[in-house]
């Protein structure tokens, strides 16, 4: 068998090699592909971070990704129609600058999360779950309903968002963009494991009376964790929005929040690479199996079935052998 | 002030079972007050009350010249309890080392660092590999918990609770699953820690209990029905009859 | 706004509220009981709603429709019991979550195979088509009436059912200890699957009333999935008597919501801005109504701290 590191190294290269190969057989509908799973990936890997590590099983982490769109959505068509976000108390202009809408993405849903997470966390459980669930809906239904960003059509934009320096509209640059983003999300989510916090966030999902006896709050620790988290899917939901240059209500729909969860099932739960894996594999089913079938999600519903009774290290513990993730 | 711990009047019932009915006993420095009882006498519900994550329905506990009855576990954590659980209560994914480092954590109180690797915080690491040591564990520091015998993992939560240096030390059953040597070597260690801080002893064991207790407390059906020197209770007829069951063994 | 209109909104509250318990009621059953969290709830209202357009098609008798709707349910319910979700129970939630989620996939896309995308409709029997006359003069929708009765017979029904019968005291004991009810002799798993088929022809049946009002189509039962999740999380897990107090309050709250809110916006905005206002905020009003509960009772109305 194959060394779980082996495995990631692979993982991380297949991107950015299908993309090149892509590139040089010019097929840029696969860089598109591509640029999808870095995307859904990087959303993954925020919700691995409450999932995997703090054992907060959240259906609702859609609410964080369509926020972000809405946030790179709102800013963008502000800018495109030269009308100003808001001129009282102070003028607020829309930006088609994406390191600006992605800070407003962050903000944004970091506090959604923490809103969201300081009445969730109150629960645990079953509780959390249908929770979570139900707030993610009250934002997909309230998108549906506000009529002025395109309510239940969503809103267009017409040219991609710019980034300084590179030429955004070029399939491969975007990619890299993208790319780059996620790079950094697995970075940051691996220190975060390795650190205090992560020492304490892990051992809160593994033992919380543990926790409490040696002093540190639970439910703190897991509310930072949930803002952080939430944070990250509302980046991935900037980037995704930028992708389809389109937001609508669908970003916030429960079926993205339970796919998001699926990527981290795929993968195998609790590893670094499982949502990166998990993305790209989605995403290639929704290619091949969405070409042959018009009813694919038939097969991805018994691959999850298949996957959750049987295999439970998802798709890195068949390839490294291991059931059980390890530090 | 001398008692440190002061605990007043405790109540609690689960429907029409009085766990604890009306505990009050005390802990002073640089004491080991063994705390003793038939099985479902309360004892365990008692250290709960005591260490919080038990609201009790009378009562309160007062701890270094503090009533903490109205705080948290955690809080109380904070304030000095160090609390071992009679069933392990660790974390089983992580290694024994991860174990120690997270109460070594918990009593740093850094715990909203987030980039920075927690094995590169050698001061973190010392006290936990110090902690280990102590209890006889260093060697196995880079097992998984879930690996341990049932008697390391005693060991471990003594270990964990060092790491907090605390006022006062709650022990539920720390003897138990450790063997004949294993006891000895930890009756003899827990002799040496009270002078560190006084303990509150739950355990089975009785020739542990007879060797290092100051003082002992026989919790019988929820209540204390006597309190006293080792020679005492042996001696006292109703502890006798309520437990060490002479009677029916003669 | 006149008290009659109030009335009839507040009958259709009760009314969605009522359809509602009979999801939630499933659901928290089976969670009380077995300890599972069941996504695919919603699969077996779109089942049974499915079922009695068929059977109302083929046949013409809304009666037939019904039984079908049970049936089907009750057998799919069963069914998926049978084969995926008793290997989940001594699983986490997150695996319960995504094996249910998984049927759900394949429930949607396996119905959509079958009957297409396109809605069915399921008629309204002709005697119950028209409306009443309720004391006051006002005239209310005969069969939405029907709905709230047969909705009321099966609420005191199952609380009859679960206090009084032999069945009843084995889903008690099952919640209170699966060892004691192992002790008692009872066969486990025979007592799961019927829990489980019971839960399915509630929602079942709920879908097949329901979808007489409304269009029978895929992904019906989600958003009633959904809504029941927030019945349960207001009345408490496990608990028939929270169900029901939660979902008349969903109910209510909903329908009153969405025409009371941009009535009262209107009162000190103009119109349509207050009818944008206060829809938006109707469709959050149940989940503020949650959010209110979860602060102040994080376990629900009637659950076990």
């Amino acid at each position: 068998m194959i060394s779980e590191r082996t495995v990631n190294i692979f993982l991380f290269a297949l991107l950015p090699v299908t993309v090149l190969a892509a590139w040089l057989l010019d097929e840029p509908f696969i860089i598109t592909l591509a640029t999808k799973a870095a995307i859904l990936a990087l959303a993954g890997v925020g919700l691995n971070i409450a999932l995997g590590l703090g054992g907060l099983v959240s259906f609702g982490h859609a609410a964080f990704f369509g926020l972000g769109g809405y946030a790179m959505g709102i800013l963008a068509s502000h800018a495109q129609s030269y009308a100003p976000l808001m001129e009282v108390p102070f003028l607020i202009e829309g930006t088609k600058s994406m390191p600006v809408i992605w800070l407003v993405a962050l903000v944004t849903s970091a506090l959604a999360a923490l809103a969201i997470g300081a009445l969730s966390l109150r629960t645990s459980g079953v509780y959390f779950i249908m929770v979570t669930l139900a707030f993610g809906q009250m934002l997909y239904y309230f998108a549906i309903s506000w009529p002025a960003y395109g309510g239940e059509d969503g809103l267009s934009i017409y040219v991609r968002n710019g980034f300084p320096g590179l030429n955004t509209l070029d399939p491969v640059q975007f990619f890299l963009i993208a790319f780059a983003v996620l790079t950094v999300g697995i970075f940051l989510a691996w220190r975060l494991a390795r650190s205090a916090f992560g020492l304490a966030l892990s051992a809160a999902r593994q033992n919380a009376e543990r926790v409490e006896t040696v002093g540190l709050g639970p439910y703190r620790i897991r509310l930072v964790a949930f803002v952080i988290s939430g944070a990250m899917t509302g980046l991935a939901g900037a980037l995704f929005a930028d992708l389809n240059r389109f937001v609508s209500p669908t970003m916030f729909s429960w079926h993205l929040s339970g796919e998001l969860i699926v990527f981290c099932i795929l993968g195998g739960v609790g590893r670094l690479y499982g949502p990166v894996a998990g993305a790209m594999l989605y995403v290639l089913l929704e290619h091949v199996l969405g070409g042959l079938s018009a009813y694919w999600h038939i097969y991805l519903g018994l691959l999850l079935l298949l996957v959750v009774l049987f295999a439970r290290g998802g798709l890195i513990g068949l390839l490294s052998g291991r059931e059980v993730a390890h530090e | 002030m001398s008692d440190l711990l002061d605990i007043r009047n405790l109540k609690k019932s689960f429907g029409a079972l009085k766990a604890t009915d009306d505990v009050s006993l005390t802990l002073r420095a640089g004491e080991i007050h063994a705390l003793i009882g038939p099985n479902g006498a309360g004892k365990s519900t008692l250290i709960k009350q005591i260490a919080g994550g038990l609201r009790s329905d009378a009562g309160s506990v007062h701890f270094a010249g503090r009533d903490v009855t109205p705080l948290s576990t955690v809080a109380r954590a904070r304030a000095g309890l160090g609390r071992t659980f009679q069933i392990s209560s660790l974390a089983m994914e992580y290694t024994v080392l991860q174990n120690v480092l997270l109460g070594a954590l918990g009593q740093d109180g850094g715990v909203m660092r987030f980039f920075r690797p927690i094995m590169a915080r050698n001061d973190l690491r010392d006290r936990a590999m110090t902690a280990l040591t102590r209890v006889g564990l260093e060697s196995h520091a880079a097992k998984r918990t879930a690996d341990l015998s049932h008697g390391q993992r005693r060991q471990l939560e003594v270990a964990v609770a060092l790491t907090l240096s605390p006022k006062v030390f709650l022990m539920d059953e720390p003897m138990a699953g450790l063997g004949a040597s294993g006891s000895q070597r930890m009756t003899g260690f827990l002799d040496g820690l009270r002078s560190e801080a006084p303990i509150l002893l739950v355990e089975h064991d009785m020739d542990a209990v007879f060797a290092l207790a100051d003082r002992i407390s026989v919790l019988v059906y929820g209540r204390v029905i006597a309190t006293g020197t080792a020679d005492e209770i042996k001696a006292d007829p109703a502890v006798r009859e309520a437990y060490l069951g002479e009677e029916e063994e003669a | 706004m006149s008290t009659i209109l109030l009335i009839e909104q507040v009958l259709n509250g009760l009314q969605s509220g009522i359809m509602l318990f009979l999801m939630a009621a499933g659901l928290t059953l089976i969670f009380g009981v077995m300890g599972l969290i069941n996504l695919a709830h919603g699969s077996l209202y779109m089942v049974g709603a499915f079922a009695a357009a068929a059977v109302a098609a083929a046949t013409g008798s809304f009666v037939l429709a019904l039984v079908a709707a049970l049936v089907a349910a009750a057998a799919a319910g069963a069914i998926i019991e049978l084969v995926v979700i008793r290997r989940l129970y001594d699983r986490d939630h997150l695996d319960q979550v995504l094996a249910t989620f998984a049927l759900i996939l394949i429930f949607s896309e396996g119905t959509r195979w079958v009957f297409g995308s396109f809605p069915l409709y399921l008629d309204v029997p002709a005697a119950l088509s028209g409306p009443v006359t309720l004391p006051g003069g006002i005239l209310y929708p005969a069969y939405r009436l029907l709905i709230i009765a047969v909705g009321l017979v099966i609420a005191a029904g199952l609380f009859a059912l679960i206090a009084k019968t032999r069945i009843g005291i084995q889903i008690r004991a099952g919640e209170a200890d699966r060892e004691m009810i192992a002790a008692l002799g009872v066969d486990i798993s025979k007592l799961y699957t019927m829990v489980f088929a019971l839960g399915a022809a509630l929602a079942g049946l709920a879908g097949a009333l329901v979808g007489a009002i409304q269009s029978v189509q895929v992904g019906m039962g989600e958003p009633v999935l959904i809504l029941a999740f927030v019945v349960i999380v207001i009345g408490g897990i496990g608990s028939i008597k929270g169900a029901l107090v939660g979902a008349l309050l969903v109910g209510l709250t909903d329908t009153l919501g969405s025409v009371l809110l941009p009535i009262f916006f209107a009162s000190f905005m103009d119109q349509s801005s207050a009818t944008a206002v206060g829809s938006a905020l109707a469709t959050m009003s149940i989940y503020i109504l949650m959010a209110g509960v979860l602060l102040f009772k994080p376990t629900g109305l009637f659950g076990k701290a």
